[in-house]
């Protein structure tokens, strides 16, 4: 086996750790997933890689200020083969994140592709204002 | 070489039917790679991190490449040898954009993969769901193993 990459990324997938004492509800690995977040305008926009998820498999929810986002896989196993040889291990996918802005909750734009979800959050009436006012003082 | 080590142990694998939920037994899988590997945790040599799945006359290799334009893919099969190739495209930001936190990786990769046994490069076909790249890749005829009967004298 050999390989020539020039993709500079950590190439584990972290599991989430499970604190001890609790259990999960779902007997499934969980695993955490990579992001990019960045600020474009009156947005943030975030990506995250989450393989093997769809679009009907994720679950956003914002409170107060915590967003998680949830992304369930959906995998068809081969038939009639056994597993061989591995580098990945198969799970749901799972992280939060305290935002520092508000952010407009009913404007939430969130969508799947490839395999990466990109969630669009459109900062809050309240902090765009404040913003403006700033730039014409 | 790994592949073959752990070949020689796929019987370990096989499974006796799908008893109870898929993912205790992925899990089980998981854990039997484990041992099999002598470490906790997988660890890819290179991006995109594949599995390998082996049956009786095809392997199943599948990868996780999300965020792959699956037209950006390159697949090709030389005798035992599978070549993957393609690149992640980088979000270029404007003037006006930043960057909060960023731990994906993009760029150009290309991986080559030892396979068992010759392929028919003809009959290999290729699918792409949710940034799950899925390639079944069957044996070649002249490669397969031949049954031979005995006649009873």
């Amino acid at each position: 086996m050999s390989e020539h990459t020039t993709v500079e990324m950590e190439l584990e997938k972290q599991e989430v750790e499970t604190p001890e004492g609790m259990e999960r509800v779902r007997n499934r690995r969980v695993y955490i997933p990579r992001v990019d977040i960045y600020e474009s305008g009156d947005n943030v926009i975030l990506l995250a890689d989450m393989p093997g998820v769809g679009s009907d498999g994720v679950d956003i929810t914002l409170e107060k200020n915590e967003l998680t986002i949830k992304g369930y896989v959906q995998y068809n196993l081969p038939n009639d083969h056994d597993l061989a040889y591995a580098e990945y291990g198969i799970g749901d996918y799972e992280r939060s994140f305290v935002l520092s802005e508000e952010v407009d909750r009913d404007r939430i734009e969130a969508t799947m592709k490839h395999g990466v979800l990109r969630l669009v959050l459109p900062k809050a009436e309240s902090v765009r204002l404040r913003k403006i006012a700033v730039k014409s003082a | 070489m790994l592949w073959q080590d752990l070949n020689r142990n796929g019987n370990r694998l096989r499974r006796a039917g799908w008893p109870g939920s898929i993912w205790r037994e992925m899990d089980r899988m998981q854990r039997e790679m484990n041992r099999l590997l002598g470490q906790s945790r997988l660890v890819a040599p290179g991006f995109p991190a594949t599995n390998v799945w082996s049956g009786a006359d095809s392997v199943i290799v599948t990868a996780e490449v999300p965020g792959v334009d699956p037209e950006q893919l390159e697949i090709s099969v030389v005798n035992e040898t599978l070549a993957l190739s393609g690149e992640r495209n980088l979000v270029e930001l404007g003037e006006n954009e930043k960057y909060h936190r960023r731990e994906r990786g993009y760029g150009r990769f290309s991986r080559t993969i030892q396979l068992p046994f010759r392929v028919a490069a003809d009959q290999v076909e290729a699918s792409f769901t949710n940034g799950v790249l899925h390639i079944t890749l069957p044996r070649a005829e002249e490669d397969r193993p031949k049954k031979i009967t005995v006649k009873a004298a």
